[in-house]
């Protein structure tokens, strides 16, 4: 597989795991957590999820950043919020499931003006074949723009470093509230 | 443990209990829970910029502290915050206990009552003892107070400890002081910052 190729359809009942694995070079995981290390995050927290698998182990493995493994996601809203008061810079891996364990802890990033990264790997998304995971995913957008955090989807390989620096941008430096969704076109429908 | 039936002993004044426990609140960066512990502790500190009182996001004083304590690790980071607030996300003290950061206290005071919705008992007036539920959580240095007399240790323990630590502070359930304070967490947020140099 090519790096930046975008995935053949047979190919998308692969995992995120497993596409996501460094065989090939460097691999769109990887770009992101490069990106994220250049704007100086240090704090790396998560519930796991299959499309964040690579960015959580490069996390553990990087002793010049503190990998946080949650509970639960709304956690890291707090955790994030905490790393800002101290100076430090994070970001909030999660599943779209998570999304709405997050809401009434936004009102701390709202209110707050915090600002706030998250990576949310989507469920309930295209080709979804779980029906428990649609009625989250079809509202992770809503929510979450409800609760004043801006989504950005990412749909192609080629677009996730580019997207994931955008998002820094306006986070780090503009102080904006902004989550970027992994959608099912990017990592892939989990067979069932 | 309280396995004895007895009621726990919900006894300490929390107007002096709280002050004795915190002591020199310079030197701690602190996270306050919602209402009564957010009210000690801004009045305690005259509204210091150390102290990030929340009035909101319920469940999140925990993990605001631990992020906190990870970001500073040559500062105290003092968590303070009641019963209620703990048991809405208490699987932070597990998150907390497996990061165990050197520099990060936990203190509830649990007066086993949700004080400000019309003082309904909660879980810790029912039976649930959160010194054990940390101690399950893999905090492995945590004390009970319920005596005077024992918090002094408490307070060295706050100060001293080399892992993440937890205090159980019972007090009888009464009011905190009637402080008013500003409850914008933008301002709380600027205020923190400007004083916390990077």
């Amino acid at each position: 597989m090519k790096t930046f190729e975008r995935a053949h359809p047979a190919e998308r009942t692969a995992t995120g795991a497993q596409r996501g694995e460094p065989t090939a070079g460097v691999t769109w995981p990887d770009e992101i957590y490069r990106v994220l290390r250049e704007f100086g995050v240090t704090q790396f927290a998560y519930v796991p999820d299959a499309g964040h698998k690579v960015l959580i182990d490069r996390s553990l493995s990087d002793p010049a950043v503190h990998s946080v493994a949650l509970t639960t996601e709304e956690e890291g809203v707090g955790l994030l919020a905490g790393a800002h008061l101290g100076g430090a810079r994070g970001v909030l891996l999660m599943q779209s499931s998570g999304v709405g364990n997050c809401i009434n802890f936004l009102s701390l990033v709202r209110g707050g003006q915090f600002p706030f990264l998250m990576l949310v790997s989507m469920r309930g998304d295209f080709g979804e074949g779980n029906p428990w995971q649609m009625p989250m995913g079809r509202a992770v957008e809503p929510v979450l723009e409800a609760m004043g955090v801006m989504c950005l989807r990412v749909d192609d390989a080629r677009e996730a470093a580019d997207t994931v620096r955008a998002a820094a941008t306006m986070v780090y430096q503009a102080g904006q509230a902004v989550a970027i969704l992994l959608t099912q076109k990017l990592i892939g429908a989990k067979p069932f | 443990m309280n396995t004895s039936g007895a009621s726990p002993e919900f006894l300490l004044d929390r107007n002096e209990a709280v002050p004795q426990l915190v002591g020199r609140h310079e030197d701690f960066l602190i996270v306050a829970g919602l209402a009564g512990t957010a009210r000690d502790l801004t009045f305690l500190s005259r509204d210091a910029p150390h102290v990030f009182a929340l009035a909101g996001a319920m469940g999140a004083t925990t993990s605001m502290g631990l992020g906190l304590a990870l970001a500073r690790p040559e500062r105290r980071v003092l968590v303070i915050t009641g019963d209620g607030e703990l048991l809405m996300n208490v699987g932070t003290l597990a998150t907390a206990a497996v990061m165990n950061p050197p520099n990060l206290a936990i203190v509830c005071v649990d007066n086993g009552r949700y004080g400000e919705t019309g003082w309904q008992k909660s879980h810790t007036s029912l039976g649930v003892d959160l010194e054990q539920m940390a101690i399950g959580a893999g905090i492995r240095t945590t004390r009970l107070v319920t005596r005077p007399e024992q918090i002094p240790e408490a307070s060295r323990l706050i100060r001293d400890g080399n892992g993440a630590s937890f205090v159980l502070m019972r007090v009888k359930p009464t009011e905190s002081p009637p402080h008013k304070r500003d409850l914008d967490p933008a301002t709380e947020r600027l205020r923190f910052r400007a004083a916390l140099p990077d």
